[in-house]
């Protein structure tokens, strides 16, 4: 059974006309080509697939789009303004807290989340934070140095 | 809507057991009813004094933050926060939660995976795989919050098409892998009930090999009222993920209350909960080390609940 | 020196690094192409069985199915390894795990090609299956490949190098130990996937996330019999490979010929648990040591017997095998030196080069050995180690040659940044501290089929407007090589790292490199890339000079600009130095190549274990043990690690803490582990890797002696830091409530176990028992390299 979906991702509407079974992941990787968001599991094991729903970090490959319609949806792609990445996005960069990338996009959504709500974290809250998002390069420690680095210059 | 597509529909609510489960086809529904629009389902009313009343469609993660609840109820706040990740915890609800499917790792598994090994009995088959002579199914619950809620004395409201009803958290489950709620598949949990705290000392410890993701392979929840002059008026003690059902210590009860807590009366509580414990080896983990951690954990939890050392 | 480079040693971004923060990158799932078909692959229901029949027919008549392939469609046989022949993609006659694809269909959607897996009927006869060594060693039944040394023995080595026996009898103490470490998988977070797309041309391209382009390109053209040149593999940015990437696999044959059948383009995307079945990684080694000392700690003799439980393929697995007795020697002195290792062919996903290839399990078991040793004789585990690291420029008794070694000072400074002596059986009861050192190769010196030509190649073309176009067929896979190419090529040349346009990987327009395995690319690509910029350099810096009337020797380049060391006025901008060498010779583009020196040492089986350059690792784990749970938090690594220089401390020591992490892992959880002949926990959740919370503070330590052969004197950073990590757990966990855990993981569980046997007043000690009694064939003997540690008064 196909339906008509109208999503708001990073501020724009879009529509798409998808079976009702398909996860969030599923229709904005595939129907709306924002790929950048990604996925390790599918079974809400790994948090590679985070998005934020109306600033929540949630899971994209465990969401059905037609429990979200109207809700704001922010994914990587959404995290830079007009161009100028968000000092998330540079801090990740300049430390190479980004090995192989694959969990980047996913451990930056749920950072963004992290420092919306608390704009200096200590370290434990940032463990806290990331521990939903695995991550096979890095071993953490950049990407923690990392959120700290943006938190200092925001 | 439930009770006309009948057994062919399954209630969703946060969606984060119910739709894992059913990639893998260990759930096959031909319709899902969504709780998501219902707003009276998402509040928590109530406070300490009078007791709380929780919707069912409220989140781990709003379960697991609000002061009243992290300072009066603290086993419930550390065991709703203590369910796998932050981003889990958003969407899943305390709801599901108390009516999550229970597990078991030869069952969690995509169909490849079980057509492999064989069927059983909880899924496609009819034998059970981690007791093969046996004719029940011994998945373990798994749920966090369940155990504390029945250390907590707390009841459940369930609608459905007969009419409502309000049982003990207690009755909810049953001993079965299989088939482990007394709820009707058509009956909706509405919200949670809990009585005031008044003084309650709850304490929830968690067993599990990693600081986030994974399930408990054991959970204590210890409940307890000291009355003024130190003698204990109210202990529960309940075990998580070691049984089909979460497991009440009843010795709790009969060894601690109208004494003062002691080290000794914690070790012999501490020693018929690992009695008591029936790991499976169906989870992650060792089961002689689940069971051997029910002894510490219901020591520790005890102690740290009634201020011993 | 290192004052006069500008980019080289510098903390960098790297240079990809925008794109992967931004979502940009595109990784092989990322693709989508018009008319793009989705296939799924059906897996083998039983360990070991014959494949009488498929039928198809019920899955073809469902709508949106447009090709189904088996076995039968896929006849030719590939492999990595020469010797290791035995894939064919999809298995024909029989299926050798649970899992193991037999059959994929494609269709026009992902949803449809899954149900469609579903209705094919497959008639199997089961066969016995073997699960583990112990199996193939006792069990009768049908072998599960027609090839290998004896029955599902798929390789047997035997070598001994000096007189073990003397050796033994110079000894003052002599200790024998079995050890087990347990296999475990890579476990990118990028789950593999394919777009293959056969054009009307009969052109067949691949876009996969492959560490080894090249071996995909030689594994499709002979499976598929097209000729090479009309096969082209590009590597996408890979999301983490740790070797999981690096053999050719089913997925990648199977979308290919779905496109050649369909001529459309297929995709291939793996789903989680279809990852931990396409496996290849660290092999289960039981093994049994034996090690001889004199008194002042100093080894006489050592003697190492490995079993691998190789899993159903060959894989790397006769080098993995190699790999079990190949490094022991090159850590501290070894006078004389046996080696005895054999791998079973078993019905579990084929096993072969994950991060460390084959060594951290023997590594594992000497550094612990070591431990007891220093107990047992009364020295400290720094000075077992540290008064007897290998000498630079020396020789290995097994012939292989060492150069830079700064693991004397690694040893020093991770023992002074940790307090360990003052910590050292000094901690209250429950927290202790070990130590472990390791050695790990910077690029394989031979290469995996046999041939003469370069390792790698880096082309450069400069255009007039200053750009430099550098080609290399090098594929990153997070660890930076991109990066490095790119710094490398700019350093020499003196350009800007925006001047640099890099494209990989891509064996059309790419020279050949072998791939992102044994730590081989810094140190190879690197020298390629220097010879290939400075041949280029020399015209320019010849055509400025002409210009500016200058001898060369009197000119630099530096910051896009060629001037005059003495009149930094006197200059021209790289661009117009370019140009001006572009008229003078004609169009500017060069190769560079790199061939490792000839290494191997005059014996069968001296190929594995030669690399250019080794570096070395020392590590120190601190641990708190719960007595009462068993429960270990590791509180802090410190870790120093001998890389040469590092051409960009941040991606060394990214390269490090992630080692370390992943070494945590594999001492701590990770197991892959079967249950009734299947894999027991092929999911995220179950299968155990650290989370944020699980990670402790990690203080690294770089060392950097300039290697003679390395690019700007480098060496490796990607797998030797992980080889330390396990020991140094155990030791710790020694220290801290003595008790041995001599196998891998160290649960919770086993520590209990150990702590009750210990109270019990029996040997505190969980581990294997020992090792079968296998017959191994009579070693090769071998005469010690000359230049090697002599045994003294021998
Ligand atoms: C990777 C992972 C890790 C997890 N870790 C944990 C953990 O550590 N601890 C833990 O306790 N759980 C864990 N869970 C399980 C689950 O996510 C949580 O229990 C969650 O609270 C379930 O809530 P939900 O709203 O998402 O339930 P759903 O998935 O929506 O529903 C779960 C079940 O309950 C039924 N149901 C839901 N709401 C109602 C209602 N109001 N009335 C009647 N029936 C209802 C559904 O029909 C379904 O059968 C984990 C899940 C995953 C995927
Ligand atoms: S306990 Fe037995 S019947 Fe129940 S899910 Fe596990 S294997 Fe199946
Ligand atoms: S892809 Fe969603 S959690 Fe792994
Ligand atoms: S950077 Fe590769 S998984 Fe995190």
């Amino acid at each position: 059974m196909k339906q008509l979906i109208k999503l708001r991702v990073n501020g724009e509407d879009y529509e798409a006309y998808v079976p009702v079974h398909k996860t969030l992941l599923e229709v904005l990787r595939e129907d709306l080509n924002l790929t950048g968001t990604k996925h390790g599991c599918e079974l809400g094991e790994c948090g590679a697939c985070t998005v934020l729903v109306d600033g929540e970090p949630t899971l994209s490959c465990l969401t059905l789009p037609i429990e979200i319609q109207g809700r704001e949806i922010l994914t990587v792609e959404g995290l830079a303004h007009n161009g100028t990445p968000h000092p998330l996005q540079t801090a990740f960069a300049e430390l190479s807290a980004a090995q192989c990338g694959y969990c980047t996009p996913g451990m930056l959504i749920s950072a963004k989340a992290l420092l919306d709500h608390d704009p200096h974290p200590a370290r434990d809250d940032i463990r806290q934070a990331l521990s939903g998002n695995l991550c096979r390069c890095t071993g953490y420690s950049k990407i923690i140095e990392a959120v700290e680095l943006a938190a200092e210059r925001r | 809507m439930l009770s006309e597509r009948g057994a062919e529909a399954m209630i969703v609510a946060g969606g984060t057991d119910l739709f894992p489960n059913m990639k893998r086809r260990q759930f096959e529904p031909k319709s899902l009813v969504s709780l998501r629009a219902i707003a009276e389902l998402q509040r928590v009313t109530g406070d300490a004094d009078s007791g709380l009343t929780i919707g069912a469609g409220v989140t781990l993660a709003q379960v697991s933050r609000p002061p009243v609840i992290a300072q009066s109820y603290p086993a419930l706040a550390r065991a709703a926060g203590d369910v796998s990740t932050s981003q889990l915890r958003n969407t899943g609800t305390i709801g599901g939660n108390l009516c999550l499917d229970t597990r078991c790792n030869y069952y969690n598994q995509t169909y490849h995976w079980r057509k492999s090994i064989g069927f059983c009995m909880k899924k496609d088959g009819d034998i059970c795989l981690v007791a093969p002579g046996g004719s029940r199914c011994w998945a373990a619950s798994s749920s966090d919050t369940a155990p504390v809620m029945i250390a907590l004395g707390a009841s459940v409201r369930l609608i459905g098409p007969r009419g409502e009803r309000v049982i003990p958290v207690d009755e909810l489950y049953r001993d079965d892998g299989k088939d482990h709620l007394t709820k009707a598949a058509d009956e909706i949990l509405t919200e949670i009930l809990i009585p005031p705290a008044n003084g309650l000392r709850s304490v929830y410890l968690k067993l599990r090999r990693r600081g986030s993701f994974d399930f408990p392979i054991l959970g204590v929840a210890v409940a307890l009222r000291l009355a003024g002059d130190g003698a204990c008026a109210y202990a529960k003690v309940v075990l998580g993920a070691v049984g089909s059902r979460p497991v009440v210590v009843p010795q709790a009860e009969s060894i601690l209350i109208g004494n003062r807590i002691t080290p000794e009366s914690v070790e012999s509580v501490a020693q018929a909960a690992a009695r008591l414990a029936k790991p499976m080896d169906n989870t992650d983990s060792v089961l002689s080390y689940r069971k051997k951690m029910a002894h510490v954990f219901t020591a520790r939890a005890l102690k740290e609940a009634a201020g011993l050392p | 020196m290192t004052d006069e480079l500008t980019l080289i040693g510098k903390p960098l971004p790297k240079v990809d690094a925008l794109g992967k923060v931004t979502g940009e990158t595109k990784y092989a799932d990322d693709l989508a192409m018009p008319r793009m078909l989705h296939a799924k692959i059906l897996g083998c229901h039983y360990p070991h069985a014959r494949i009488k029949h498929i039928g198809t027919a019920r899955a073809q008549a469902l709508p949106g199915v447009v090709a189904i392939i088996t076995g039968a469609d896929l006849p030719v046989k590939y492999g990595n390894l020469p010797v290791s022949q035995d894939e064919t993609g999809l298995a024909g006659d029989k299926g050798r795990f649970v899992g193991d694809p037999i059959a994929a269909v494609a269709a026009v959607d992902e949803e449809t090609a899954e149900r469609a897996i579903d209705l094919i009927d497959v008639e199997y006869e089961e066969l016995p299956a073997f699960m583990s060594v112990e199996d193939v060693l006792t069990k009768e039944g049908e072998p599960i490949q027609d090839y290998g040394d004896q029955g599902n023995v798929h390789k047997m080595v035997a070598l001994e190098f000096g007189d073990t026996e003397s050796g033994f009898a110079a000894a003052d103490y002599v200790r024998e130990d079995t050890f087990f470490y347990q296999g475990n998988t890579h476990l990118p977070m990028e789950e593999h996937a394919v777009v293959a797309h056969y054009t009307a041309d009969g052109k067949l391209t691949l876009w996969s996330s492959t560490q080894c382009p090249h071996y995909v390109h030689r594994a499709l053209s002979k499976a598929l019999a097209i000729a090479p040149s009309r096969v082209r593999i590009i590597a996408t940015p890979v999301g983490g490979g740790f070797g999981g990437k690096s053999d050719p696999l089913p997925h990648e044959v199977a979308a290919a010929k779905l496109s050649m059948i369909t001529g459309r383009p297929v995709k291939i995307a793996l789903t989680r648990e279809e990852v931990f079945y396409a496996h290849r990684g660290r092999h289960p080694v039981l093994m049994w040591a034996k090690t001889g000392v004199r008194k002042d700690g100093s080894i006489t003799a050592m003697h190492f017997k490995t079993f691998l439980d190789g899993g159903a393929y060959g894989s790397y697995g006769v080098a993995s095998t190699y790999y079990t007795g190949a490094l022991q020697p090159v850590t501290y002195k070894v006078p004389t030196y046996k080696f005895e290792g054999m791998r079973a062919f078993t019905n579990k996903p084929a096993c072969g080069p994950k991060r460390g290839h084959g060594t951290p399990q023997p590594r594992f078991g000497m550094e612990i050995q070591l431990d007891k040793i220093a107990e047992a004789i009364g020295i400290s585990p720094v000075d077992i180690r540290r008064k007897f690291v290998v000498d630079e420029n020396s020789y290995t008794v097994n012939h292989l040659r060492i150069t830079s070694c700064a693991l004397g000072e690694c040893i020093d400074k991770v023992a002074a940044a940790s307090g360990f002596n003052d910590k050292h059986r000094k901690l209250p009861f429950g927290k202790g501290v070990g130590l472990a050192c390791s050695s790990y190769l910077s690029g394989a010196g031979l290469p995996i089929y046999w041939n003469n030509m370069p390792h790698t190649s880096v082309q450069i073309k400069i255009d007039r407007g200053g750009g430099v176009a550098v080609l290399c067929g090098s594929t990153d896979i997070g660890q930076g090589s991109n990066s490095v190419l790119a710094y490398t090529v700019a350093e020499v040349l003196g350009v800007s790292l925006d001047a640099i346009q890099l494209t990989v990987s891509d064996t059309d327009l790419t020279p050949i490199d072998l791939g992102s395995y044994s730590s081989r690319v810094t140190f190879m690509m690197g020298n390629a890339a220097i010879e290939a910029a400075s041949k280029l350099k020399k015209l320019i810096m010849e055509a400025a000079a002409e210009k500016l009337q200058l001898p060369v020797e009197a000119l630099a380049a530096k910051n896009n600009s060629i001037y005059c060391i003495d009149d930094e006025r006197r200059s021209l901008t790289f661009a117009q130095a370019a140009q001006l060498a572009e008229a003078k010779h004609g169009g500017l583009g060069a190769m560079g190549s790199y061939t490792p020196p000839k290494l191997a040492g005059p014996f069968r089986g001296s190929g594995v274990g030669p690399s250019p350059a080794y570096s070395y690792s020392a590590c120190v784990a601190q641990v708190d043990v719960d007595p009462e749970t068993g429960e270990i938090k590791v509180e802090k690594i410190w870790i120093a690690h001998d890389c040469g220089r590092a051409i960009n401390p941040l991606l060394v020591i990214g390269q490090t803490e992630g080692s370390v992490y992943m070494g945590l892992g594999e001492a701590l959880m990770e197991e892959q582990d079967f249950r009734r002949n299947q894999h027991k926990i092929p999911s995220l959740l179950d299968y155990k890797s650290l989370t944020m919370m699980d990670m402790p503070e990690v203080e690294t330590i770089l060392v950097e002696p300039i290697d003679p052969e390395g690019p700007f004197g480098a060496k490796e950073a990607g797998q030797g830091p992980l080889l330390p990590v396990p020991p140094a757990v155990a030791n710790a966990v020694y220290d801290a409530v003595g008790v041995r855990i001599d196998e891998l993981p160290i649960t919770a569980d086993k520590v209990l176990k150990a702590l009750a046997l210990k109270a019990e007043g029996k040997e505190p000690r969980v581990g294997p028992k020992g090792v079968p009694s296998f017959v191994f064939p009579e070693p090769v003997r071998v005469e010690p390299h000359p230049q090697a540690p002599k045994l003294r008064g021998a």
